[in-house]
C-alpha cells in the first residue's frame, strides 16, 4: 500500500543523506520527497511518499524515528489521519498549429496557467493531488508534451475533521 | 580560560571520564598529539587504525566505559570503518575521533581527504563534522551521550585541523538535549503486567537472552528472574555469559551452533521471553518453525528490534534492567515449586541428555579439547576474545561462561581481526585479568600487526591460534555443501608462529599432540608478557551441532 509520511527533522546539513539512506540501506523504496524549511528555521519538513506492506511500514516508521536528527514521524495512512496533499507541475506543451485554444480549454478545466510562451510551446504551471497532476499529464500526453517537471507532494494534516 | 581547540577536546574528554586513548597520528591530528603530550589521557599507540577502534570496543565490552579511539584524516578515518561497523552492529559504546582537512579544503580532494562522515553514516549511531570551533564542546558532549545511552553504539566526530588549532574561550557544555533522541527506558506499565500474567501462566517457558541484557547490567536481575520461577535461559552469541553458563537452568547458546536442548526447548516451548536480543537469522533459522506454538515477550530497548523479524504478541520498549526489576518486584515473594516445572524440565533434561556437544579424541589436537583445557586451566576465570569462524564457534561451545563481560566476540559483523585488537583492549581495562585470544590461522593474520602493541605497553595478552591451514569455517561449508570442493580456503604457506611471535619481543609456543596442549598453556599463562601458542589441530574437524542455513533450528546436523 501507498504511504504519505510526514517527517519533521533538524535543519542540519547531511540530514536528507541520512534518510535517503536508511532507505537505500534497506531496501526501500521513494516514490516522492519534498524537503523544505519549516517556520522555526532550525527544522525541516520533509514528505515521502512510499510503498509497502504493514510490516516494512512499521519499519520504515520505527528506523525513521531511530534516526538522532528525525524529531517527529508522522504516517497519513496509519492512523486514519485526514491529510491534504497538494504537488506543484510545470508541464512544457507543443502547441502546434491549431490546439492553442483546446489546450487553454484543459489548463482552464485544472486552474492551471500558463506561465511562459514561446511559438511552439505554453509552459503550463498546475497544482493538486497527485491524481489530479496524473490527469492533466493524460490529456496532454497525445498533444505533446516537451518537459515536465513535478516537485513531489507536500502534506499537511487536516485541522477539523468533518462529522 | 583560552585554550586551542585540541585542549578543549582534551578538557571535554576528562568530563567524560576517558581514561585511555586508542589512537595513530597523523597531519591532520597534530594539534591533539600535541596536547597529549602533556595530559593526563593515556594514549596507546596501536599499528593499524582498525585495531585502535576494536581495542576500544574491547576496552568498552570489558569496562562497560565508553572506548575512546584518535585517528587521522582520510587513510586513518578509513582504516576505522570495520572497526565501526563492527560495533554498530554489536552495539558498542565507541567514540571515534578523526582528523579532517582545513574547512576550507573540504570538498576540494585535499591530501589525506576522505568524506568521512558521509562514508560512516550507515555504521555509526550518529556521527559528526565540527563545522565551527563554539560547537565543540557541545558535540563532544552529545557524542559521548549518545554512544553510551538508549541501545548503545558508535559515534564519530570528525575534527577539521583548523578548528583544532583555533584559540578561543572554553565554555563547557554540561547539558544535553536532542529534540529527536529521547531513549525509553522505563517499560510500560501495563505491558509489564501483561507479561508477567503470560510467564505465570506459561507450562513452557523460555528466556531467550541476549548482548542486550549485558549492555544494561541486567545478568543480576536476569539470573533472579529466572530462579525464581524455573525458567530455562537460553542465550545468543552476545548474550554469553549474562546467566551462568553451569546452572542447572541453562540451555547454552541456541541457534545456527546452538546445543540441541536450547533449539529443542525454543522450538517446543510455550512462551519465548526476548530479552535484549534481536531474533538474528542466526539464532531464528526458518523464521515459521521458530518459537512457532509460543507466544512471544519481547523487551528491547530498540524498538526497530521488535516485530522486525518475528511478530511479537507482547513489546516491551525499554531497559533491561529497570524492567527486569519490575518483574521482580512483581513477583515479590512468589516463587514457582519445581514441581510445578518438573514436565518441561524432564523434557529438557531428555534433549540435553542428547549431549550435543561433543567430539572424538584422536591423535591429533581436536580444537574443541583446547578450549576445554583453557577452561579447566584458568579454571572459568579468563576474559576470552574470539575472531570469527569455527575459532569462534567452538570458544562459545566449549567455554563455559559465568559471568557477564567476559567474552568479546564479533557477533553481527563477523569481523576477522577483531579478536586480538579487543583482547588489547580488554587487558588495557582489565590489566590483571588473564586475557586470551582464540583465534584461527587466518583470523590472527588480519590484525597480527598489534603484537608489537602488546609488546610495547607489556599487555600479557595470550593467543592461542587453532591453526587447521585452513580457513575452517569457509571449509567446512565447502565440505557440507559444495561436495569437499575447497575452493581457495587452505592455506599452503603460513609464517612461523613461534618465530614471529619471537621476531615482535612476545614469546612463542607450539603444540602438535594432544598431551602437549596442557602443559604448554600452563607455560603459556606463567610468562609475564604476550605469548603466542599455536595448536596444530585436526584439520577436518568441524563444528556440530550445525543448522543449514535457513532450516529450521530443530533440524540439526549432530555429530
Amino acid at each position: 500500500m501507498r504511504h504519505t509520511i510526514s517527517v519533521l527533522v533538524d535543519n542540519k546539513p547531511g540530514v536528507l543523506a541520512r534518510v535517503a539512506g536508511l532507505f537505500s540501506g534497506r531496501g526501500f523504496n521513494i516514490e516522492s520527497l519534498s524537503v523544505n524549511e519549516t517556520l522555526d528555521p532550525s527544522m525541516s519538513q520533509m514528505t515521502i511518499i512510499t510503498r509497502g506492506d504493514d510490516r516494512i511500514l512499521e519499519q520504515i516508521n520505527k528506523q525513521l524515528n531511530k534516526l538522532i536528527d528525525v524529531i517527529k514521524v508522522i504516517d497519513f495512512q496509519s492512523g486514519e489521519c485526514r491529510f491534504i496533499g497538494r504537488e506543484l507541475a510545470l508541464i512544457k506543451v507543443n502547441v502546434g498549429d491549431h490546439r492553442r485554444a483546446e489546450i487553454l480549454s484543459i489548463i482552464d478545466i485544472f486552474r492551471g496557467k500558463v506561465v511562459d510562451v514561446s511559438r511552439n510551446h505554453y509552459t503550463v504551471e498546475v497544482t493538486g493531488d497527485e491524481e489530479k497532476i496524473g490527469a492533466i499529464i493524460d490529456l496532454f500526453k497525445p498533444i505533446g508534451i516537451k518537459e515536465i517537471v513535478r516537485t513531489g507532494t507536500a502534506t499537511l494534516p487536516r485541522e477539523n475533521k468533518p462529522e | 580560560m583560552k585554550l586551542n581547540g585540541a585542549q578543549i577536546l582534551l578538557e571535554c574528554l576528562l568530563r567524560e571520564k576517558v581514561k585511555v586513548i586508542f589512537g595513530y597520528p597523523g597531519g591532520s591530528v597534530l594539534d591533539v598529539y600535541n596536547a597529549l603530550y602533556d595530559s593526563k589521557i593515556k594514549h596507546i599507540l596501536v599499528r593499524h587504525e582498525q585495531g585502535a577502534v576494536h581495542a576500544a570496543d574491547g576496552y568498552a565490552r570489558v569496562s562497560g566505559d565508553v572506548g575512546v579511539c584518535l585517528v587521522t584524516s582520510g587513510p586513518g578515518a578509513t582504516n576505522t570503518v570495520t572497526g565501526l561497523a563492527t560495533a554498530y552492529m554489536d552495539s558498542i559504546p565507541v567514540v571515534v575521533l578523526t582528523g579532517q582537512v582545513p574547512t576550507r579544503l573540504i570538498g576540494n580532494d585535499a591530501f589525506q581527504e576522505a568524506d568521512i562522515v558521509g562514508i560512516t553514516r550507515p555504521c555509526t549511531k550518529h556521527n559528526y563534522l565540527v563545522r565551527n570551533a563554539k560547537e565543540l564542546p557541545g558535540v563532544i558532549k552529545e557524542a559521548f551521550y549518545i554512544a553510551r545511552s538508549g541501545r548503545p553504539g558508535p559515534v564519530l566526530v570528525d575534527l577539521p585541523k583548523d578548528i583544532l588549532g583555533k584559540t578561543m574561550d572554553f565554555q563547557f557544555s554540561d547539558k544535553v538535549n536532542i529534540k529527536g533522541y529521547k531513549p525509553t527506558y522505563k517499560g510500560n506499565r501495563r505491558q509489564i503486567t501483561r507479561a508477567l500474567e503470560e510467564i505465570l501462566q506459561a507450562k513452557k517457558p523460555v528466556i531467550y537472552a541476549g548482548g542486550g541484557v549485558i549492555l544494561a547490567n541486567a545478568s543480576n536481575e536476569l539470573s533472579k528472574l529466572a530462579k525464581a520461577l524455573k525458567i530455562p535461559v537460553t542465550m545468543t552469541l552476545m548474550g554469553l555469559g549474562c546467566f551462568p553458563g553451569a546452572h542447572p537452568l541453562s540451555l547454552g547458546m541456541l541457534g545456527m551452533h546452538g546445543t540441541y536442548s536450547a533449539n529443542m526447548a525454543v522450538t517446543n516451548c510455550d512462551l519465548l521471553i526476548g530479552i535484549g536480543a534481536r531474533f538474528d537469522d542466526r539464532v531464528t533459522g526458518d523464521l515459521n518453525a521458530f518459537a512457532a506454538s509460543a507466544k512471544i515477550i519481547h523487551v528491547d530497548i530498540d524498538p526497530t528490534s521488535i516485530s522486525k523479524n518475528i511478530k511479537v504478541d507482547i513489546p516491551i520498549v525499554g531497559n533491561a534492567r529497570d524492567i527486569l526489576k519490575e518483574f521482580l518486584e512483581d513477583i515479590g515473594s512468589k516463587k514457582v515449586k519445581m514441581s510445578a516445572r518438573k514436565q518441561w524440565l524432564d523434557e529438557i533434561d531428555s534433549w540435553k541428555s542428547k549431549h550435543s556437544l561433543a567430539y572424538k579424541m584422536d591423535k591429533t589436537i581436536k580444537p574443541q579439547f583446547v578450549i576445554e583445557k583453557i577452561y579447566e586451566i584458568t579454571k572459568g576465570k579468563s576474559i576470552i576474545a574470539t575472531e570469527v569462524g569455527q575459532n569462534q564457534m567452538w570458544s562459545a561451545q566449549y567455554f563455559t561462561f559465568d559471568k557477564p563481560r567476559k567474552f568479546l566476540t564479533s557477533g553481527g559483523l563477523g569481523t576477522m581481526g577483531y579478536g586480538f585488537p579487543a583482547a588489547i583492549g580488554a587487558q588495557v581495562a582489565d590489566p590483571k585479568a588473564t586475557v586470551i585470544d582464540i583465534a584461527g590461522d587466518g583470523s590472527i593474520q588480519m590484525n597480527i600487526q598489534e603484537l608489537a602493541t602488546a609488546v610495547q605497553y607489556n599487555l600479557p595478552v595470550k593467543i592461542a591460534i587453532l591453526n587447521n591451514y585452513s580457513l575452517g569455517m569457509v571449509r567446512q561449508w565447502q565440505q557440507l555443501f559444495y561436495k569437499k570442493r575447497y575452493s581457495h580456503s587452505t592455506f599452503e604457506k603460513h609464517p612461523d608462529f613461534v618465530k614471529l611471535a619471537e621476531a615482535y619481543g612476545a614469546a612463542g609456543l607450539r603444540a602438535t599432540k594432544p598431551d602437549e596442549v596442557g602443559p604448554v598453556i600452563r607455560k603459556a599463562l606463567s610468562i609475564p608478557k604476550p605469548v603466542i601458542i599455536e595448536f596444530i589441530v585436526e584439520q577436518e574437524e568441524c563444528v556440530y551441532p550445525m543448522v543449514p542455513a535457513g532450516a529450521p533450528i530443530s533440524k540439526m546436523l549432530l555429530l
